[in-house]
């Protein structure tokens, strides 16, 4: 069936890929109905930062020319994509979302854009977040909020609410987010569309501006289970320029996701990821989707993970630790802001000068808890106690996958709530974050898929599926087939109930 | 755990060299309190028998082949600098006067 021109900002990436490989449509036409949708309505919703208009229309019009010759391009070739502004492209803005580093033009490409534009995808510009990954909400990104298409009064989600609300809106099929405490998951959860957090090591930090090292994991963003998968296989695998990046071949996680079969398997219900503090509509649309894993052969079995009550204090430990400690580079010397330099301050003085101009308050507060967990005569109590909870979170996945083969919950506590509500509040923006975190200590993988509405305010709802670290491909088996059945139930996706903008 | 005081906001600041205005120190030392406070429990299950881990996947001795690869350009980390001068980052005097 050919692709309706007017219709292409509407398809998912493994139709748009298969239509320009069929001749059925030209990137160039695909990226243009995409850059004419941003135009559009990325004035209310504001997902982007930077749109790369005549970079993003040279390189379809290449990868046309190369088709046209005869060349053989991979499968998501032609396909634009949505880049979240922590990721380094050469010479386009790079801002994480800080004042601080408002200009400034990396010099060398992320090893994930280089393997994007290996993969001939065409990447459309870069998306908003909250500063340098610290929120729940996009709130916090110097620029001002993205908000969430299905209500424009409502957060996207954070610290990944850009490439969570342009797949959304459908300015972009595809979308790159960054996870270190949930910024793929729980952006996906509030706005309907998957995300997946690879194993910890699974894709290369290199050229990630890094926020907690031991923690932050690139990953794909996506409306379908298939159409993430494509982009994992493309942005994953071993990288020498990253230390931690994993020897070992990527999980067929494309393969699971056709597979879409759970007939088999234990499905691991996390008891202390449920109940109080999750919102009636929330419970109420996993507790269905339980029901349909069953029906479709899973064997559901109920896991406790009692230090999961802790992962929450752990993570708000480790994380402003990590950094505090990588923001120090950020001191007006080398790149970015630079801030009363009269002649006259010392180096010192215009270095606070700068990073109090040019960071926003929760970046302060983060960097201010680090340096106290930090301090001699705290450190034991704090940091080293955290570290020892992230030994008791590990031991608890793996006791909790002797009984099953993925674990699953709600994704956030709560669907998208309004802008302005908590971004004073650190805390209650913190327990956003409380059923996510656990997977970053742990360094395992994760995804979050739609299963619903709630019905008591028509918002989107995600489920979070988490496999043993290198078994990524589980999450697609199980998100496939649930995604099937729903689909089958709806006779659509879920996103296709979104409001017009 | 000891709560947290506006001098110890001060002296945290100076630490990480943001230079906050009275206003922040206040707003700030009521939140680093909250959050402190509710962190401060990770001790009660981490006890003297439990290993710390710094890292989810172990990994040691990461070695890449020593072979030279080109660096980034001059003029590329130039085009970025805050302040360049005679082909160098021009800084601030790094001595304070008195």
């Amino acid at each position: 069936m050919a692709v309706m021109e007017d219709d292409l900002v509407r398809q998912d990436a493994a139709t748009l890929a298969s239509a320009i490989a069929r001749g059925e449509v030209s990137s160039e036409e695909v990226t243009r109905a995409h850059l004419d949708r941003i135009a559009e309505v990325d004035g209310e919703v504001h997902a982007f930062l930077h749109v790369l208009n005549d970079e993003a229309m040279e390189s379809a019009r290449a990868i046309d020319a190369r088709r046209a010759a005869g060349e053989r391009l991979g499968p998501l070739a032609g396909v634009p994509l949505a880049l979240k502004d922590v990721l380094t492209m050469t010479g386009v803005p790079t801002t994480c979302g800080s004042r601080i580093l408002e200009g400034w033009r990396p010099p060398y490409d992320s090893t994930v854009v280089e393997r994007l534009r290996a993969a001939d995808v065409v990447i459309l510009g870069k998306t908003n977040m909250d500063e340098f990954a610290m929120g729940s909400s996009t709130e916090h990104s110097a620029y001002g909020p993205t908000r969430n298409p299905w209500d424009l009064e409502r957060i996207p989600g954070g610290s990944g609410g850009g490439s969570a609300a342009a797949l959304a809106a459908f300015e972009a099929p595809l979308a790159i987010g960054t996870d270190t405490g949930g910024s793929i998951r729980q952006p996906a959860s509030v706005t309907g569309t998957v995300g997946v957090k690879p194993t910890y090591g699974g894709v290369s930090r290199y050229g990630l501006v890094a926020l907690a090292s031991s923690l932050d994991q690139p990953g794909p963003c996506a409306r379908t289970v298939l159409d993430t998968a494509l982009l994992h296989a493309a942005i994953a695998g071993h990288d020498p320029r990253d230390s931690t990046s994993i020897q070992a071949p990527v999980p067929d996680v494309v393969a699971a996701a056709r597979q879409a079969d759970v007939r088999g398997m234990r499905v691991g219900l996390v008891r202390e990821l449920s109940g109080e503090g999750y919102q009636t509509g929330v419970s109420q649309r996993f507790d269905e989707a339980v029901k349909i894993l069953t029906d479709l052969g899973a064997e559901v079995v109920e896991v406790s993970c009692p230090n999961f009550e802790y992962a929450l204090a752990a993570y708000y430990l480790i994380l402003p630790s990590e950094a505090s400690s990588n923001l120090a580079r950020f001191d007006g010397m080398r790149y970015g802001l630079r801030e009363g330099d009269d002649g006259a301050r010392s180096v010192e003085e215009v270095m606070a000068l700068t990073r109090e101009a040019g960071f926003g308050p929760e970046v302060k507060r983060r960097i201010m808890i680090g340096t106290y967990a930090l301090s001699s005569g705290y450190y034991d109590a704090y940091y080293g106690s955290a570290q020892k909870v992230r030994t008791l979170i590990t031991r608890d996945f793996e006791a909790a996958f002797t009984q099953a083969d993925v674990l699953i919950s709600p994704t956030a506590p709560t669907t998208a709530f309004k802008i302005g509500d908590k971004v004073d509040d650190p805390l209650a923006m913190y327990l956003n974050d409380i059923a996510t975190i656990p997977v970053n200590l742990a360094g395992n993988a994760a995804m979050s898929l739609p299963v619903g509405l709630a019905p008591e305010d028509g918002l989107p709802v995600g489920l979070q599926v988490m496999a043993p670290p290198m078994a990524d491909d589980r999450l697609y088996r199980v998100g496939s087939a649930l995604e099937a059945a729903l689909v089958d139930r709806w006779g659509h996706l879920l996103i296709e109930e979104a409001p017009q903008l | 755990m000891t709560s947290i005081t506006r001098a110890e906001v001060e002296h945290l600041a100076r630490l990480a060299r943001l230079e906050l205005s009275d206003d922040e120190i206040d707003h700030y030392a009521g939140q680093l309190d909250v959050i402190l406070q509710s962190v401060a429990r990770v001790s009660e299950v981490a006890g003297a028998d439990i290993p710390p881990t710094s890292h989810p996947i172990p990994m040691v001795n990461v070695f890449r082949e020593d072979i030279s690869r080109p660096g980034l350009a001059r003029e590329d980390i130039a085009a970025g600098a805050p302040a360049w001068e005679d082909d160098r980052f021009r800084v601030p005097r790094i001595l304070d006067e008195e």
